[in-house]
């Protein structure tokens, strides 16, 4: 990525982003549901939204996905 | 905008199990709490294992910080149960945030730079420009710049010049504003939007992209 699409990227905010609270609020069922395949950004646009946008939410969300596919191998 | 939890199912047999352990008493909800308790600690281990590349931190200290996570959770967990998910999933959730918290906390013992200093020369090398094409994109740098000195309040701007100038991370600022992620993310999100409105207004970026 080079810095005109990396301060776009930054400069871009999505209205539907539900931010911080609600998505980790929302998190265990979000990676539930995408641990299992269903269509969790069609379901839950905003947290999908701010998990895109927000670093440290998204690297929970990968943590917690990591989790709970390790325990159902 | 607001996202409701989708229809909820009642608790499978292991979370109506980890439900009915630990809001019972006596030896069983302590025997549940042990279990518990390893449970998140081998999540804990995994996750800071998962981010330790990425951290300056050694081998006791990455342990030292699951136990700690660990615990915290579970305090957490036993105050707030609830069955929405899976126990365990809403279980780690917790032991997640936590590895968050304390990984924020640890950005402090060894800062590398202090979070409000202001050496604006680093602006295009945060955004990746390259340097043998400043031609291209010095007016540009040179208008966020001002956008930032114009459009942003002083909270914005404190906040834009720790995590985005020196590149603070996020749970590390949340501990040094005491502050919550929610509540800085925001005041980003709010300064970023500032920012694009104010170099549209300039020509510089359009519906399209930029405006070269």
């Amino acid at each position: 990525m080079n810095g005109w699409s990396a301060l776009e990227r930054f400069l871009r905010t999505d209205p539907s982003d539900v931010g911080c609270a609600e998505a980790m609020e929302l998190l265990h069922i979000y990676a539930e549901l995408a641990a299992a395949g269903a269509p969790v950004e069609e379901r839950y646009p905003g947290v999908a939204a701010h998990l895109r946008a927000c670093g440290p939410c998204g690297e929970d969300f990968e943590g917690l996905l990591a989790a709970v596919r390790g325990e159902a191998h | 905008m607001t996202e409701q939890i989708a229809a909820v199912a009642g608790p499978d047999v292991d979370s109506a199990e980890w439900l009915r352990v630990l809001a019972g008493t006596g030896p069983q909800r302590e025997e549940g709490l042990a279990r518990l308790h390893a449970l998140l600690l081998r999540i804990a281990r995994a996750e800071v294992a998962r981010r330790g590349p990425r951290l300056r931190l050694t081998g006791p200290e990455l342990d030292d910080l699951a136990y700690q996570a660990a615990a915290d959770a579970l305090i957490a967990i036993t105050s707030k149960l609830r069955g929405e998910s899976r126990f365990t999933t809403w279980a780690y959730k917790f032991v997640i945030f936590e590895v968050s918290t304390k990984i924020g906390r640890h950005f402090w013992r060894h800062p590398t730079v202090p979070f409000d200093a202001e050496v604006w020369e680093r602006l295009p090398d945060r955004f990746g420009f390259d340097p043998a094409r400043e031609a291209e994109w010095r007016d540009l740098v040179v208008a966020l710049r001002r956008a930032v000195d114009e459009e942003l309040t002083t909270r914005q701007r404190r906040v834009f010049v720790a995590l985005v100038l020196n590149g603070v991370p996020l749970d590390a600022l949340v501990i040094e504003l005491a502050s919550n992620r929610n509540a800085i993310y925001k005041t980003l999100f709010d300064a970023r939007r500032k920012l694009r409105a104010a170099l549209a207004a300039n020509g510089y970026i359009g519906d399209d992209g930029w405006r070269r």
